[in-house]
């Protein structure tokens, strides 16, 4: 099998629009681009884009701005969006033909992509005073008692399947719409989306009592399992 | 297969020296061959409650940095050839007290001993950390109060995550609860915690309760475990724990109040 002599490659390649050579500001512009930029400008590539640019129809023309650019150390190397009769001209003056491209906005960067969901993290043993667990981007699971002093951070929802002695706070990224559950709420602080209350502030008729706590109205309610 | 029981708490003043000492007398009076380590450097108390103060010459730190040797530091008990006392310094501190040197004292201790038992400070630093590091069993000495429950919580978490068995994944510590200084009398006036209330806080097994004393004080006076003295109530507690910890069954003794009789009334508790 015969191997391809030619082989194809994307290169990205400064655009300048044919107008802008007849704008006088443009040069002085340019120098100051790269005179912040040097080696960035150097024999880099550009395209004329020729687009609503009727009167460069001269090979002359294509041979001077060729030299305007080369000044600033540019190369000009083609033309695009040019009629017909443009594009003849600008191959005698040796410069190529290409494909039009649409203009490309700046883009916003790429958002990132939402992360895979994770499992929600598990904890089967007592959390004793003192530990801290942080289920990041992810619910807390606890299926035992959570001792006073002990402290239970998730990104997600907390449930505890056994008594609340300790601190819970979910959402703790900001997700508002996190909620906690329990089995027996005796919490030393509760918290979503860093509005909290403390031991003090739980209706004192919830206490001892499966609930659930949400933030709705950007306020912390309680309310029986 | 030797074993090493720390005794500990987090929380101090609960009764983990008055512990230690009935647990290594305890276990030596059933034939089995103990020695019991102060871990509490800098304020050492058991050689105190062991009564053998006056026999000190070398100690823990000094095997540790190689200056002495096992033998020219252990004390022999005069009441038990199987107990052992090894005192610590009072001199030095607990950053004294090198990982390295502490598993190879115990290493060697495990070769002639049947339980090596830690006591413990106080705290949960450096001192402590390493006296629970090297242990396969722990008794958790707790008093029926609040703050004694708070920390004994912390120090079972402690345990549950920084001894050696939980750093290499080996079978976790067999942790015990022993409750001490418990009234029942206070108990049932709803002044003192119950037996339940802390088992539900704290979710271990329970070894032992050891009702509060007087015998205690006389015991340290004295410079004799008080599990020597049958006569008295936490001496005899001590005695059913050790069963216990052996593997035995034994009931709960001294958990109901008493019931007062007449000349009791007159003359107050024993």
């Amino acid at each position: 099998m015969v191997t391809n002599l030619v082989q194809g490659a994307l290169f990205t390649v400064m655009v300048v629009r044919a107008g802008m050579l007849r704008d006088p500001s443009f040069e002085h512009e340019l120098a100051r681009q790269i005179e912040r930029s040097p080696r960035f400008f150097r024999n880099a590539p550009v395209v004329l884009d020729l687009k609503g640019q009727g009167e460069f129809a001269r090979a002359e023309e294509f041979a001077a701005a060729r030299q305007l650019l080369r000044q600033y150390t540019l190369s000009l190397v083609g033309v695009q969006n040019g009629s017909p009769a443009q594009i003849d001209a600008a191959s005698a003056a040796e410069l190529a033909s290409f494909a039009p491209t649409a203009a490309q906005p700046s883009r916003a960067p790429p958002e990132a992509a939402a992360p895979a969901a994770q499992p929600a993290r598990l904890v089967t043993q007592p959390v004793r005073s003192g530990t801290q667990i942080y289920a990041r981007g992810t619910d807390l699971i606890v299926t035992a008692a959570v001792s006073p002093g002990a402290e239970l951070i998730a990104d997600g929802n907390i449930h505890v399947y056994g008594a609340l002695r300790g601190r819970a706070l979910a959402g703790a990224s900001g997700d508002v719409g996190a909620r906690i559950f329990c089995s027996r709420l005796e919490a030393e602080l509760v918290s979503i989306a860093g509005r909290y209350l403390v031991s003090d502030q739980l209706p004192a008729e919830e206490r001892g009592f499966p609930v659930q706590i949400a933030l709705v109205d950007d306020r912390l309610t309680i309310t029986r399992n | 297969m030797a074993k090493v029981v720390v005794v500990t708490s987090g929380k101090g003043g609960v009764g983990k020296t008055t512990t230690s000492a009935a647990f290594a007398a305890g276990l030596a009076l059933r034939g089995h061959k103990t020695v019991v380590i102060d871990f509490d450097v800098g304020l050492r108390n058991l050689d105190l409650i062991m009564g053998c103060e006056r026999r000190v010459v070398f100690d823990f730190i000094n095997v540790i940095n190689g200056d002495a040797n096992l033998n020219q530091a252990l004390i022999k008990d005069k009441r038990n050839d199987n107990l052992f006392i090894f005192p610590t310094s009072q001199t030095r501190d607990k950053d004294a007290l090198k990982r390295d040197g502490v598993e190879r004292v115990l290493e060697e201790l495990k070769k002639t001993f049947d339980y090596i038992i830690c006591d413990s400070p106080a705290g949960i630093e450096h001192g402590a950390i390493t006296a629970l590091y090297f242990a396969d069993s722990a008794i958790i000495v707790t008093n029926p109060e609040v703050s004694s429950v708070r920390d004994s919580d912390r120090i079972i978490g402690i345990l549950s995550s920084r001894s050696r068995r939980a750093e290499r994944n080996e079978p976790p510590v067999d942790i015990h609860l022993l409750l001490t200084r418990y009234d029942a009398d206070r108990v049932a006036k709803g002044e003192m915690l119950a037996i339940d209330d802390v088992k539900e806080i704290l979710s271990i097994p329970i070894l032992g309760v050891i009702p509060e004393s007087e015998s205690v004080l006389r015991a340290s006076n004295t410079g004799t475990p008080v599990v020597f003295d049958t006569e008295s109530p936490a001496g005899r507690a001590y005695t059913d724990a050790v069963a216990r910890f052996l593997g035995e069954q034994r009931e709960m003794r001294f958990v109901t109040p008493e019931r007062r009789g007449f000349f009791r009334l007159l003359f107050g508790r024993a």
